[in-house]
């Protein structure tokens, strides 16, 4: 069988959506590990030679590519799998399960992948665009100029609706990971009794406190509240 | 439990065949024993629309003992009813209290065309199961399959997977009308056992194959299939056939 006929069967569709959003998974940490050092009270030279290096970095850039490619590909073809899931029935029941058999959020991914898209959207046009094409403040540390993310987010988030707005689509990525986690380890194969608890756990773990680090970002920046100490090691 | 009577509504889907457009219609259901399956308040419900020269109501059944996998009615949105674990006609009357009003519906998926309000035509299963359910025996004297040694953990997951009564209730009971539990379970069931190595990679090929083309759509993990499955079958078996089916088309061969 060539590798075209597999993607093209639905298992092999699903595969693509689970690779896709485990890549995710990993960008995920790896944003969250170095934003975080804004929760700190001085962290923001830590974030600010992060953001330096993650924008510099030329693996790192080659990797910014893979990631929009990844993000597309898990986009458009999530699109395309709830098109066609939604046509396997044209005559649809009177009455719903509902929640009897299911839960909501695994009914619903691409509702919640829609509305991460859209925040995505916003966050993409108040940062990364900035960041790649000019229109941020420079700092120095040690004679080199940085640009200065931290101060734009310091703006960003001192408006009360972004914040709102971040909460909220810390909420949707919540409820997307908790039902997506554990489903590309499903569609991967990867279910077996000695680890599938595991899996389940680290997927719950992942999905509630990632975005909720997340979610503390806006609300400490806005407030101005910051825990005493010098930010995350950075590994680079 | 105390035996009583009751006065039930009924609010089934008609549909003369697989062309027309279906509808609800509503009927009065009087004196229903607890006692009585779901199936045979039907046939008191079809033997007063026959007396009355009414069209009776179409519907799947033949053991009604849970094994034979006909009987498919979704009842309040629920494939084989509210009961885990059972079927159609081991749901009994004793679930109802008087005066309650029951929504009964077909199978609905594109895949399992009405044939007549609540019967579906279920032969895409059977055109999966042909293109590759099977083992091939060669003629000759019968091998005694008990002269083969099984691990039992493996004789145990095939048994498992192998009490799957094609009824389709993962279908109906799947947002996305997927087969991927009837698929895993008859799958798991020849590939667990060494009679069913040597076709293992064809099969599974060929089965997923015959299953994209009945037009079923495909699995999302809500597992809403294992929570109405009747023989309650799991979804590592769907995880099972992923595998299988990963490493049968990517792996070594052709």
């Amino acid at each position: 069988m060539n590798w075209q006929k597999v993607l093209h069967s639905s298992i092999g569709k699903k595969l693509v959506m689970a690779l896709t959003g485990l890549f995710l998974i990993v960008f995920l940490l790896v944003h969250c590990y170095v934003n975080a050092n804004v929760l700190f009270s001085n962290g923001a030279e830590n974030f600010n030679r992060a953001a330096h290096f993650m924008g510099t970095n030329i693996l790192v850039r080659i990797m910014e590519v893979g990631l929009f490619a990844g993000l597309l590909l898990h986009i458009l073809q999530g699109y395309r799998l709830e098109l066609k899931n939604r046509a396997a029935r044209k005559s649809k029941y009177a009455v719903k399960a509902g929640g009897a058999t299911s839960t909501w959020y695994s009914r619903s991914m691409a509702l919640l992948g829609t509305l991460i898209l859209l925040f995505l959207i916003i966050h993409l046009k108040q940062f990364w665009v900035p960041s790649r094409f000019g229109g941020l403040s420079e700092i120095t540390y040690g004679n080199q100029p940085y640009h200065d993310l931290y101060s734009q987010m310091k703006e960003v988030f001192s408006q009360p609706w972004v914040v709102v707005l971040y909460v909220l689509g810390c909420f949707s990525l919540s409820w997307h990971l908790l039902h997506g986690f554990q489903s590309a380890f499903q569609t991967l194969g990867w279910s077996h009794s000695a680890y599938k608890g595991l899996i389940r756990s680290v997927g719950v773990g992942f999905s509630v406190i990632v975005p909720l680090i997340f979610a503390l970002m806006p609300v400490f920046l806005y407030f101005g509240w910051e825990i005493p100490s010098g930010g995350l090691t950075l590994l680079f | 439990m105390q035996h009583s009577t009751m006065n039930l509504t009924l609010k089934v889907w008609r549909q003369r065949n697989s062309k027309a457009s279906g509808g609800f219609e509503t009927y009065p259901v009087p004196g229903i024993s607890t006692e009585m399956s779901f199936l045979e308040m039907f046939d008191v419900l079809n033997e007063r629309l026959i007396a009355e020269g009414r069209d009776p109501i179409a519907f799947d059944h033949d053991c009604r003992e849970g094994i034979c996998g006909m009987c498919s009615m979704v009842i309040n949105g629920r494939p084989h009813g509210p009961w885990k674990g059972t079927t159609v006609c081991q749901l009994h009357m004793r679930e109802y209290k008087n005066g309650d009003t029951i929504t009964v519906e077909p199978w609905r998926a594109n895949a399992f065309p009405v044939v007549r309000d609540l019967m579906v035509d279920r032969s895409a299963f059977d055109r999966i199961i042909q293109a590759g359910g099977y083992i091939s025996v060669n003629t000759g004297n019968a091998v005694d399959g008990n002269a083969i040694p099984i691990e039992k953990d493996h004789a145990d997951s095939a048994f498992a997977a192998a009490a799957c009564i094609g009824c389709g209730a993962c279908v109906a009971a799947c947002k996305n009308s997927s087969a991927m539990l009837f698929l895993s379970a008859k799958v798991s069931h020849l590939t667990l056992l060494p009679q069913g190595q040597p076709e293992k990679r064809q099969r599974v090929v060929e089965m997923i194959d015959q299953m994209d083309k009945e037009g079923f759509g495909s699995c999302t993990n809500t597992y809403a299939c294992e929570a109405e499955c009747p023989k309650e079958i799991s979804v590592t078996n769907i995880a099972r056939l992923n595998r299988e089916f990963l490493s049968a088309a990517l792996g070594s061969g052709d």
